[in-house]
């Protein structure tokens, strides 16, 4: 049977992308937001999650605002990066898990989620991007990319991201083959790159989120879509990717790390690593 | 009924229907070849995407609020911005109308 061991929540600002390239990593503007993955690569090289299920938006890379889904999963067996347009370095290509991806896309449907399903996928630097962050050395799993729109209100709610996490995550611990799979929910923290509002950046609601998520996300879903653009900038949505990785989540859940530094770019950027202990196989073991 | 927040263009169907050409045009600079097209000759490619007198004269004075007033999406006018050699601190400096200095420093004390 497969098992859900926990899920990782992290920003994917562009830049990122070129730091790695340029080996910045220890320069002093980076180092404190890289060296925040000390303790998460530690705890993947003991948990050696097989497949990572990857909540995050796309920017204009494989959907344009002509057909742009809500939700869309993946159903590949390789999802390609290409060159987004903003002179970041074109990404190596990820595998999929195509089984997998059917079976939860069979699941979700059945759940009631009329998601869009993807044969084909690229995956802009929000997928890339935090593989090139979990695993540096390029050992990454096989990926299913499951793509929630941030980008074209009206946006799905906190409760509605909530919701799609939690179906994923049944579909998964239906899945009878064995492997360990992993959570990633991308984006974020706290930012806005428009207006005259451009560089807002909130702290407090961005801690406030990070607390509540493992132990009680349910108390976020009561801000609406335009009072999380209020509190946490029009492209802090993206937190809603996080929702999503954390309602799959369905057993027991800690947090073990965290993360927040202000500012890698324009954004505050945190990375959070969370535990999930699925109760019955805890006891059976 | 539309949620007035200060400083902020909600992307939703009004905008996303008024920059259409904008954002479409902005969509095929993932192409290096299309970027340099657009170099060569920035009427002629607006022209191609059809792009309106306003999207076309925002393109031209480089303003991201025209471009965001025009009805660009910030995803795809970072994919603009980038051919003129603008990142993010550049653009959010010349949206708030500081200095790229004056704008880093005060990202760097919304964590203090």
């Amino acid at each position: 049977m497969a098992r859900i061991i926990g899920g990782i929540g992290t920003t994917h600002v562009p830049s990122i992308g070129k730091a790695i390239a340029e080996k910045k990593q220890n320069d002093p503007y980076w180092k404190p937001f890289f060296s925040g993955f000390n303790a998460v690569h530690k705890w993947l090289a003991h948990e050696q999650p097989d497949v990572a299920v990857v909540f995050s938006n796309d920017h204009g890379l494989n959907f344009f605002l002509d057909k742009l889904p809500t939700f869309a999963v993946g159903a590949a067996n390789e999802y390609r990066n290409e060159d987004e347009g903003w002179g970041i370095p074109v990404s190596k290509t990820a595998k999929g898990d195509a089984a997998l991806s059917w079976h939860l896309i069979e699941g979700l449907v059945n759940d009631g989620f009329d998601i869009t399903m993807c044969q084909e996928m690229l995956v802009d630097h929000a997928v890339t991007i935090p593989l090139n962050l979990l695993w540096p050395r390029g050992d990454w799993p096989a990926i299913v990319p499951v793509t929630i729109n941030t980008v074209q209100h009206p946006l799905p709610s906190i409760a509605r991201c909530l919701e799609l996490g939690r179906a994923v995550g049944r579909a998964i611990m239906s899945y009878q083959e064995d492997v360990k799979v992993l959570m990633v929910g991308t984006g974020g923290l706290s930012h806005q790159l428009d207006g005259t509002r451009a560089g807002f950046i909130n702290k407090d609601f961005d801690t406030l989120c990070m607390d509540q998520l493992s132990g009680d996300p349910e108390v976020l879903t009561r801000y609406t879509i335009p009072t999380l653009v209020e509190l946490a900038g029009a492209q802090g949505v993206e937190f809603l990717n996080w929702m999503a990785m954390r309602g799959a989540l369905t057993g027991t859940v800690s947090e073990l790390h965290r993360n927040y530094h202000i500012p890698i770019s324009n954004t505050a950027a945190a990375t959070l690593l969370l535990e999930n202990r699925p109760r019955a196989q805890r006891k059976a073991a | 009924m539309r949620h007035h927040i200060e400083g902020t263009t909600l992307f939703d169907g009004e905008q996303a229907q008024k920059g259409y050409a904008l954002n479409r045009m902005c969509f095929s600079f993932n192409s290096a070849e299309n970027r340099a097209a657009f170099l060569k000759d920035d009427d002629a490619y607006c022209a191609k995407y059809g792009l309106t007198q306003e999207q076309r004269a925002a393109v031209k004075s480089r303003n991201v609020l025209a471009l965001i007033e025009a009805g660009g999406n910030v995803y795809y006018l970072a994919k603009l911005a980038g051919i003129f050699g603008l990142n993010v601190q550049d653009i959010g400096a010349q949206q708030t109308g500081m200095s790229v200095d004056a704008f880093k420093q005060k990202l760097v004390a919304a964590g203090s």
